[in-house]
């Protein structure tokens, strides 16, 4: 099996044969910076080509077909558009916090999307608290979705922000009690730790049922996170017009945008890593040529098979539910999800401590 | 219990709406990817792409210039320029010329129609009618002002 593990290894090792260390660690800081940045925008453009795609295809039409084959590079040019476009100025917005917003929303996304383990040593750091890093990191969004909603003076985004803010704290709970029935199994928060642990049996069939409750959990909870799909009221367009990006243009919607695509992206991610096996391949006991075989598929490969799977479930239920209520909304949150996950966490304890 | 009975029922309608839109996701497409297919594809039966007059093969139409579809234009769209022709001259005896009144430019402004068929439900010998074309994109207001019938038509005789 290939990991990538080596090529990071070799460029550390070439890096300090012929640097010292403090000059090899700031190459490699700036190298990690590129590449993150370069492989956040890069998927940001397939997910969004992607969606358009799959929405179209839910509603027997064909999606974008004229730029490039397929389409494909319709989401460039959407890219060169949002770049070249006006940043209006706005009147009586709070200048700093308005600007602030849409950098807090893209800083967590891409400081949660660095902790995701895409293979073996291909993650930017790996703590050994590792979940509860990406627990604390992707709700600061939320601070940003606030503040871009307070900045704009505007009352749609006022509502929207609120909206977003009762929403996001109330799922991000359920969506940590899912999380945590999975460090109860594995008894580690070190993501690499979590991966390595299911080269046999994948989290999802090693912890049983209540290892599939909480995965559902997790996906219901995890999807509400990203304000989409049957839970976008923060940016209910028949009643809010955007909801708390409203008042942006150019580049700083396009930070709002690219963050909520890449969140979808990083909630299957975490979802891929916690529960179906991060990396690892599909490994049944007994069939050994099968094994074998897909074993002989590169990790990183298996590791956006699966996201990309959790992200086409999303994008299903998206386009297939109706929007929620708000006191809907809370109701499945506050009388269903969460008590369900505390439940499931009870029965995880049993299952650890029996089975 | 009824709880519990609640949720699963959100599940099974979760899964239902699922299975519905999974149908359609691999149903085939009804979009039309329209230059390429431009000339394969008749639009359907009931379009109204603009008015045309019928000519048969005699280059002869079936307008009387009666003015019926111009009366009855809400927005002034048609316009009918008709000429008297002279069938017998007049007579030594004082008996009056015999006198018609035929087409002579049936005006038709693109720009102005709504297209709501009211001149080809009045016209009385059915002369006009509407054809499925539907590229009426000029460069010039002025290219919409068409005359519908052809350069030396004549009206079509009488079938007994």
């Amino acid at each position: 099996m290939f990991h990538f593990e080596v090529v990071t290894q070799w460029i550390d090792e070439f890096l300090r044969t012929y640097l010292t260390d403090v000059w090899a660690l700031l190459i490699e800081y700036v190298l990690i910076g590129v590449v993150i940045l370069g492989v956040y925008a890069v998927l940001a453009l397939v997910l969004i080509w992607l969606e358009r795609k799959i929405c179209a295809f839910f509603q027997c039409r064909l999606g974008p077909t004229r730029v490039g084959p397929l389409g494909l590079l319709q989401s460039v040019a959407d890219m060169v558009k949002i770049l070249l476009k006006e940043l209006i100025k706005i009147d009586r917005v709070d200048p700093f916090l308005f600007r602030l917003a849409a950098f807090m929303v893209i800083i967590a996304s891409i400081c949660t999307f660095g902790a995701i383990p895409f293979d073996k040593g291909l993650l930017v750091i790996d703590f050994n608290i590792g979940v509860f890093y990406l627990l604390a990191v992707s709700s600061l969004g939320v601070v940003g979705i606030l503040m871009a909603g307070w900045a704009s003076n505007n009352k749609y985004t006022m509502i929207g922000a609120m909206r977003s803010g009762a929403q996001l704290i109330s799922y991000e709970l359920s969506c940590g009690l899912a999380m945590m029935t999975i460090v109860m199994l594995s008894g580690s928060l070190q993501l690499s730790e979590i991966v390595e642990q299911q080269a046999y049996a994948w989290n999802l069939w090693r912890g049983g049922i209540p290892a599939i409750i909480a995965f559902v959990i997790y996906l219901i909870a995890g999807h509400a996170e990203t304000n989409r799909g049957p839970f976008d009221l923060p940016e209910a367009e028949s009643e809010l017009t955007a909801g708390y990006h409203t008042e942006y243009s150019g580049i700083q919607f396009g930070f709002f945008y690219l963050a909520e695509y890449l969140n979808m992206f990083i909630i299957a991610a975490i979802a891929t890593t916690l529960f179906l096996g991060g990396w690892q391949p599909l490994y049944i006991p007994g069939w050994d040529a099968f094994n074998s075989t897909m074993a002989f598929i590169p990790p990183v490969m298996w590791f956006f098979a699966k996201a990309f799977a959790c992200v086409l479930l999303s994008l299903w239920v998206r386009w297939t539910m109706p929007r929620l209520r708000i006191d809907q909304l809370l109701n499945l949150e506050w009388k269903i999800l969460m008590p369900l996950a505390l439940i499931n966490i009870l029965l995880m304890a049993l299952w650890v401590i029996y089975l | 219990m009824n709880y519990i009975k609640n949720i699963l029922l959100g599940i099974w309608h979760l899964m239902q709406g699922m299975y519905i839109t999974m149908l359609n996701f691999i149903r085939p497409k009804v979009t039309e990817c329209y230059p390429e297919n431009r000339g394969k594809v008749e639009p359907l039966g009931a379009m109204r792409g603009e008015l045309v007059m019928f000519h048969n093969e005699n280059n002869q139409h079936r307008c009387t210039a009666c003015g019926i579809c111009q009366m009855n234009c809400p927005n002034g769209t048609i316009q009918i320029h008709s000429k008297t022709v002279i069938l017998e001259p007049a007579g030594e005896d004082g008996t009056p010329a015999k006198t018609k009144k035929v087409l002579d430019k049936y005006i038709y402004d693109l720009g102005s129609c709504t297209f709501c068929s009211i001149c080809t439900i009045s016209c009385p010998q059915n002369a006009i009618e509407w054809s499925k074309n539907f590229e009426h994109a000029t460069f010039t207001s002025p290219k919409l002002l068409n005359q519908l019938n052809h350069d030396g038509s004549s009206l079509m005789e009488k079938q007994k």
